[in-house]
């Protein structure tokens, strides 16, 4: 029942993040990868694997989807979720671009 | 209400309409007004133009010789006349006094006005470069322009056109047409890389330059030369293309000149609301100039959409609202069909539809969400556009046909055949290699004739699926079917699921067809993804970095985290870094410069690593610039313990100190890894000299190894002693220091050059056989010094230090965070989520 509304913060220039890269934004709470698409699409999950904790956003990004650079889990980038045969799930967050600059919604990523 | 309003101003029997810029927005709305029937307003425009309303999408054909103006004119004199609107033809509007209600124009008339139309389209970007404003140089936006073009172009000469989007390349193919020599200079990697995607992109280019068009693509201008008049293009790089004429197409800005001192709401372009009305209720504006939630648009079709609202609006129709446009291209050059329409968003391959066709210059990619169309590219074939755009605005599910979605409207209704039955149903004059026209009769015929039983045999004798590979599922189908049970699938193994082809093909085929970039790959190649997997990617940009070192762009983002920050990455996210100590040397210097390194940094762990030199493991990301820049001030470069290239080169201490030692074999180590270090290589490659046959190197547990006796130097290839343990095989006894570094590097060449992504150098060997190694290496002294030669050019490019390149700032942004955030202030109901 509880809406929380989204607290935007501007986290930089969209030209900021290589295309098919990620860059961190790194919060009080957690360490979150945002990553850009070929396609200047962009996503963000928690910076941390389902499998063993690996740093997501220094994985190769192909598709929608983001390889971990530890064991090679391949994760979906619009859920977090793994994909194929493994099992588990990096948590999202809401991000969006306006006039070519990232947005996450902050509120989001303070929920512990 | 508002009708009321505009009648207070009494006097007039009609309220007055003004509209301001007489392009294809505005010729719009009043078209649609007057179909409405509308005689409520009283109209007046304003076109900055000496002429009426023309097709300005259409100037591009009369730019190339193809339409006449004539042709292109929407509304004639007489059309205007026939409805009763003032047009003032060549009357610039320079201010808006919205508490007057009044505009002013250029030659000093006042025109009151009940309500306003602003339609002043946008304005094309000069480029803030030294040199913009000489003559000679021009932009493509009216009719002046393009008479402007065409009197340059009756001199013939060089012209270069600035930008690779849709304007630029109708200007080039124009102009070319018109007999000029034109370069096109594009800023990106691939042209129109708003529309397309890279392989489309590619076939753009490759096609554009057909017509002898030039591209230069990643090139940046950096001045326009000149004294009185423009005489050229200065890029950043330093290259000088001469140009009578240049023509300025890198964009367009919303044209809200005369909206921003009278205080409409403006940001990138005049803000409207759905009504299509600005921030003064009896102002409107439409067309370039607008921006409607958040969004301007380039194209015709969503002007027109937003033309049937203004008149709605204007004519009393309030609930009549404009929600924004999804817009398709389409390029007007004749013979390039290329189309493309929302978003096509890098899909995976889950949810994209790939078709290439690389022997008719054929792709297709539809990108698809939730079972619904969301966005497509098609390249060479397109006629299945329109169909495809409308299943994307009505948002239509295509689940029933998504097997046959790509092949189009006429496939769609018919059951599917399976594939071995749709090859068995082909007539025998069917072509199934279009790459060497070879059709199905010929392929069966020699199946049955020579008793061919494999794909190779089959390639050998036909070439059928010799050349791209993507008719390989078909030729062997048609083995299949000749030789039923006795056949069995052929052991070759695709590279991996985007392509039919192996690795060693996809190699020999980049070389012979010179393919020098990845999108060239992935298309002539008929790639079955739109851009490739983790797998094959790190493997082309390996392939195209040995295939052509001077001129291939490295793609990082195709490269394995280590590669790419030159660092290897730890279970906790940290990472090592490993200088260099040629062939296991180091000095007391050294040793205080990574043993204040580890300090100064808190590096928790050093050790010594199996390959005779230091490990610093722990380091923090950001951190690793500042580390390699005090490694470098002691001398120290990077050790490449990270890279698929050469990882050591241990030795032994040899002749020197040794009493046992034969030859210098720590000398001989060092000058190795100096001739070796920086090569990218298809897997790590590991060196060791021992300095007589006790072996303390362990030199016959490497991927190269050397064996120093009394008469010479034993050259080892082919070990291993990680997963797999295996002692190398004796290549063959040279008897000079100067030899051995000829051999090895001989050796190495020949490895780049041939083996599969992965394989180490004893896979490699396996497959090729030791005999033909060692008769290119130690019997063919010509083979030997070309390989020799191109190992070397491929050095002079890539031997440097990337540590050095990075502690000086290179790609500075993938060792910061793109953002911190400090702390944050919780918003009010947070406290409520968190219960
Ligand atoms: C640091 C080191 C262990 C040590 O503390 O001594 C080491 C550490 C790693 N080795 Fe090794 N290997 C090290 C010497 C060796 C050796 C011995 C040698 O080089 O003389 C071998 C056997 C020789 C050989 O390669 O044939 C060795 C065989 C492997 C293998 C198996 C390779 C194979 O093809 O069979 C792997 C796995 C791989 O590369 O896929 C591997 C992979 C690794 C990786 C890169 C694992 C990884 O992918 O993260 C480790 C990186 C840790 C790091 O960040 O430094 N390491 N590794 C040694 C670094 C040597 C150096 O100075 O560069
Ligand atoms: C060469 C070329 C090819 C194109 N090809 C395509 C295509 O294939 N498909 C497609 O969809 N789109 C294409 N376009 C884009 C398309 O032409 C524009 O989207 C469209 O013309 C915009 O209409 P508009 O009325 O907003 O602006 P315009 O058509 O530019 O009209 C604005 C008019 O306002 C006048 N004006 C400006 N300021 C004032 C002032 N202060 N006082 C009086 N008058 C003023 C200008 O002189 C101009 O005549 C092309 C454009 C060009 C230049
Ligand atoms: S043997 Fe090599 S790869 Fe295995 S744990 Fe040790 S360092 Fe890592
Ligand atoms: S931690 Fe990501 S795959 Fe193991």
């Amino acid at each position: 029942m509880n809406v929380i509304s989204p607290t935007w913060f501007d986290i930089g220039p969209i030209e900021k993040i290589p295309s098919r890269g990620a860059r961190l934004v790194k919060t009080p709470r957690r360490d979150i990868a945002v990553f850009r698409t070929a396609s200047d699409e962009i996503f963000a999950l928690e910076n941390r694997c389902p499998h063993r904790g690996g740093p997501l956003s220094e994985g190769i990004v192909h598709g929608r989807k983001v390889a971990c650079p530890l064991h090679n889990w391949i994760i979906d980038l619009e859920n977090g979720e793994a994909t194929g045969a493994d099992g588990g799930c990096a948590r999202r967050f809401d991000v969006k671009v306006e006039k070519g600059r990232i947005f996450l919604d902050m509120a989001q990523a303070v929920i512990p | 209400m508002e009708r009321s309003m505009s009648q207070q101003q009494g006097s007039r029997e009609k309220p007055k309409l003004v509209v301001i810029g007489n392009g294809m927005a505005a010729g719009r709305v009043l078209e649609e007004l007057f179909e409405r029937g509308s005689d409520v307003f009283d109209v007046t425009v304003f076109g900055a133009e000496p002429r009426t309303n023309y097709n300005r999408i259409m100037l591009s054909p009369v730019l190339a010789g193809e339409k006449t103006y004539q042709e292109i004119v929407i509304h004639d004199e007489a059309w205007y006349r026939k409805r009763g609107v003032t047009l003032r033809k060549g009357e610039k509007v320079i201010a808006i006094d919205r508490d007057a209600k009044t505009i002013s124009t250029a030659s000093g008339r006042v025109e009151t006005y009940d309500k306003l139309l602003i339609a002043t389209g946008s304005t094309p970007i000069a480029i803030p470069v030294h040199g913009v404003t000489l003559p000679g140089v021009v932009t493509f936006r009216d009719l002046d322009d393009v008479d402007a073009m065409l009197r340059a172009a009756e001199k013939g000469g060089p012209a270069v056109v600035v930008g690779g989007g849709l304007l630029g390349l109708e200007a080039a193919a124009g102009l070319k047409a018109k007999g000029m020599e034109v370069t096109v200079i594009h800023l990106m990697p691939t042209l129109m890389e708003r529309q397309l995607d890279p392989s489309a992109g590619y076939l753009l280019k490759k096609a554009i330059e057909q017509r002898g068009v030039k591209v230069l693509t990643s090139a940046n201008t950096k001045a326009i030369l000149g004294e009185r008049r423009v005489t050229g293009v200065l890029l950043d790089d330093g290259r000088e293309i001469p140009a009578d004429m240049v023509v300025m197409a890198v964009g367009i800005r919303p044209n809200a000149r005369l909206a921003k001192p009278t205080g409409l709401a403006v940001e990138r372009g005049i803000k409207v609301d759905d009504r299509m009305r600005t921030s003064d209720p009896d102002v409107y504006a439409v067309g370039e100039c607008v921006e409607h939630r958040g969004l301007c648009y380039g194209l015709v079709a969503p002007l027109f959409e937003m033309a049937k609202v203004v008149a709605a609006q204007l004519h009393g129709e309030t609930d009549t609202v404009y929600t924004g446009s999804v817009t398709s291209t389409k390029l007007k050059v004749s013979g390039i069909d290329l189309f493309s329409a929302g978003d096509f968003s890098e899909g995976d391959d889950s949810d994209e539809i790939v078709l290439r066709d690389p022997s008719r210059g054929i792709y297709k990619r539809i990108v698809l969400k939730d079972d619904r169309v969301k966005g497509a590219v098609l390249y060479g074939e397109t006629e299945d556009g329109p169909w495809l755009f409308d299943l994307l605005k009505k948002e239509t599910n295509i689940s029933a046909m998504r097997d046959t979605l790509i092949f189009g409207q006429v496939y769609q209704g018919g059951a599917p055949l399976d594939p071995m039955a749709a090859v068995a149903a082909l007539p025998d004059d069917a072509e199934i290699c279009g790459c060497n026209g070879v059709c199905k009769g010929t392929i069966v015929s020699a199946i049955t004739k020579n008793g061919l039983s494999s794909i190779d045999e089959v390639r050998a004798q036909t070439k059928a699926s010799a050349s791209c590979g993507q008719c390989t599922s078909k030729v062997e189908a048609l083995i299949a079917i000749k030789l039923g049970v006795a056949y069995q699938a052929s052991k070759r193994k695709p590279m991996c699921k985007c392509s039919d082809l192996t690795h060693e093909e996809v190699r020999a085929l980049i070389v012979s067809r010179g393919l020098d970039s990845m999108p060239a790959v992935m298309q002539e190649l008929g790639w079955k993804t739109s851009c490739g997997c983790p797998a094959c990617r790190p493997a082309l940009n390996y392939y195209l970095i040995c295939a052509f070192p001077l001129e291939y762009k490295d793609d990082a983002q195709s490269r394995f985290i280590n590669e790419r920050v030159h660092a290897n990455i730890q279970n906790d996210g940290t990472f090592s870094v490993v200088p260099r100590m040629w062939g296991g040397l180091t000095t007391p210097n050294e040793l205080r410069a990574i043993a204040d390194v580890a300090d100064r940094f808190k590096i928790p762990t050093v050790k010594v690593t199996g390959g005779q030199r230091i490990d610093l493991l722990g380091v923090k990301k950001g951190d690793l610039p500042a580390v390699w820049a005090h490694l470098n001030a002691a001398g120290l470069v990077s050790g490449h313990a990270y890279a698929k290239g050469l990882r050591t080169v241990k030795t032994c201490v040899g002749k020197e100190w040794c009493r046992f030692g034969t030859q210098d074999s720590t000398g001989l180590g060092v000058k190795l890894e100096r001739l070796l270090c920086g090569s990218w290589t298809p897997a790590k490659v590991k060196l060791a000299v021992s300095g007589c046959p006790r072996n303390c190197a362990e030199a016959t547990v490497k991927d190269i190894g050397v064996v120093c006796v009394d008469s010479g130097y034993d050259i080892h290839v082919a070990g291993a002693a990680g997963l797999h343990v295996r002692a190398t095989d004796l290549l063959g006894h040279v008897e000079t220091e100067e030899e051995t570094l000829e051999h090895v590097a001989a050796i190495m060449q020949l490895y780049r050059e041939e083996a599969a992504y992965l394989d180490r150098l004893y896979k490699w060997i396996e497959k090729v056989g030791l005999e033909r190694v060692r008769n290119v290496i130690m019997h063919d002294h010509e083979a030997r010094k070309a390989l020799v030669e191109r190992f070397l050019v491929s050095q002079r490019a890539m031997r440097k230090d990337p540590w050095a390149e990075r502690a000086a700032g290179f790609g500075a942004n993938e060792f910061m965070p793109l953002a911190v955030v400090a702390s944050i202030e919780a918003p009010v109901d947070l406290a409520v989520a968190a219960e």
